[in-house]
């Protein structure tokens, strides 16, 4: 428990911090469903949620007022042991791998040293794979669980998507690791620092007016990434496991009222955690393009002229550009989502098995000649 | 490891999710047996059908299995790939550089031949 903390203040503030991030990541839901709404009608010309609230915005609250006054509703032909626990345990996966994400330069206080994030781990990626890719038994749970065939067909499909898809998501890291040779996330971000050097053939380039991101040196496996993401959060283009015609509403095809807001939850902690490691991976996480975590704190103590609020300056500025980065790819999957057309089951296996998967190996194949080569023939 | 941390925060999701389940009971009220068709599960107008009944295809099992076999081929990179560097620099880089494509050799062939067996053929 050395790590929460050793003296009561600092335990207290970690576990106060970790419940926050986690009531943050609960409260980012209702906006982003709004947004997507709102965002999805604009898009197609038409007016969305727009009466309930300023802009619509309290319709969200409506939505769960009126969830919670639904009733209680298990078929009879239910196993109820795990169609309850189903939803809650779409919570966990989403939810405990954001934590590990990184979100701001410590911030100090005195003797304590806060980490912007729920826990620091070492082996961040592995982690966060790991406990995510449990989503796939919330799935099978909720299919199997409602005994419907529908759900059943619905989760098999899900089940297998997202099993196909961590295979490319997995492998595009890979590249990752290579380039920055650590695990963990923040010293991938410290690695990203300043601005964009390139070294070849005897001769060193910068391009200062870029910066260090890794997109630069793993365009492939972001692009990789970022498609295998898609699928892995279920969203359209790749939203198989729903269909109107021919699975109703795939795996929670039996429920409704709260239990369904919490697969929602779910869903878009999914899409959270994938915008936050694409920021993280390939743009430089919470860093400020063109200014180093030191100019800023330095700054902040000449115009504060105390420590304290310099460290605060420092965290809060780098949090918010964070969640600049985060918003950004989140309306990226919104945007996507309204924009194209779905696959076939078909053409989505063929896509993640016989297209990304070579890829994404050609792109770990390619960055580790690159990394062998430039180290034994100094290129 | 802050493996405190992450005890906590698992278990503290699972009692807030049971939390909200119970609300949403305990507000909403338990569904009323009004009639036996309500309870049923979701079928398409005609007579609920048995769900031990249900047909899979064979086709996900053998994907499942694929994906085991790659996954644990993939995790398997992971730790080169985080330590390739270091190696390069103490100088046994050509013989982990020159075994792993070896690995990757035998992955891309299984990825090749699995292809051409058409385990991955949706029809």
């Amino acid at each position: 428990m050395t790590s929460m903390g050793t003296t009561g203040f600092e335990i207290t503030v970690n576990i106060v911090k970790t419940l926050l991030v986690f009531l943050m990541m609960v409260q980012a839901v209702p906006i982003l469903v709004w947004l997507e709404r709102r965002g999805s009608a604009f898009i197609q010309n038409r007016f969305g949620p727009n009466r309930v609230g300023p802009l619509g915005l309290v319709q969200l609250l409506a939505d769960a007022v009126k969830f919670l006054h639904k009733e209680d509703f298990v078929p009879d032909k239910a196993n109820r042991f795990l169609f309850y626990a189903a939803p809650v345990f779409a919570l966990i996966p989403a939810s405990v791998a954001y934590m590990a994400i990184p979100m701001s330069v410590p911030l100090i206080l005195g003797e304590s040293k806060f980490l912007i994030q729920g826990f620091d781990i070492n082996v961040g990626i592995v982690f966060i794979l790991g406990i995510s890719s449990l989503a796939a038994y919330t799935i099978l749970m909720a299919g199997w669980g409602s005994g419907s065939k529908f759900s059943l067909m619905g989760a098999m499909r899900a089940s297998a998507q997202i099993i196909s898809y961590e295979l490319a998501l997995g492998l595009s890291i890979v590249g990752v690791i290579m380039t920055y040779g650590s695990f963990n996330l923040t010293e991938m971000i410290n690695a990203q620092m300043g601005a964009l050097s390139f070294s070849g053939f005897g001769y060193g380039t910068t391009i200062p007016w870029l910066p260090n991101w890794g997109i630069f040196y793993q365009p492939i496996g972001a692009i990789i990434f970022f498609a295998a993401a898609f699928a892995e959060s279920n969203r359209l283009p790749f939203d198989l496991a729903e269909g109107e015609a021919e699975l109703v509403a795939g795996f929670h095809t039996e429920y409704g009222g709260f239990k369904m807001l919490m697969f929602f939850i779910g869903e878009y902690g999914h899409m959270m955690i994938a915008s936050g490691l694409l920021a993280t991976f390939y743009f430089g996480g919470y860093l400020i393009p063109g200014i180093t975590p030191d100019e800023v704190y330095q700054f902040g103590l000449g115009t504060f002229g105390s420590e304290a609020a310099a460290h605060i300056f420092n965290s809060v500025a780098h949090f918010l550009m964070y969640n600049v980065k985060f918003a950004l790819f989140l309306w990226i999957f919104i945007h996507v989502r309204w924009t194209l057309p779905r696959f076939r089951y078909d053409q989505l296996m063929d896509l993640g098995w016989k297209t990304m998967l070579p890829w994404a190996l050609g792109n770990t194949i390619v960055t580790s000649i690159v990394i062998f080569c430039a180290a034994y023939f100094k290129f | 490891m802050p493996l405190g941390g992450v005890i906590f925060i698992t278990l503290f999701i699972a009692v807030f999710g049971v939390i909200l389940i119970y609300l949403a009971r305990a507000i909403g009220g338990v569904a009323k047996r009004t009639s036996a068709a309500k309870m049923e599960i979701y079928e398409c107008g005609i007579e609920e059908i048995e769900k031990k009944d249900t047909k899979v295809s064979v086709k996900f099992y053998l994907t499942a299995i694929l994906f085991i076999l790659f996954d644990i081929e993939i995790i398997f990179m992971y730790p080169w790939a985080v330590n390739f560097r270091d190696f390069i620099a103490t100088g046994s880089g050509v013989a982990v550089f020159s075994s792993m494509m070896v690995f990757l050799a035998i992955f891309i062939y299984g990825l090749w031949w699995e292809i051409k067996s058409k385990a991955l053929e949706w029809d």
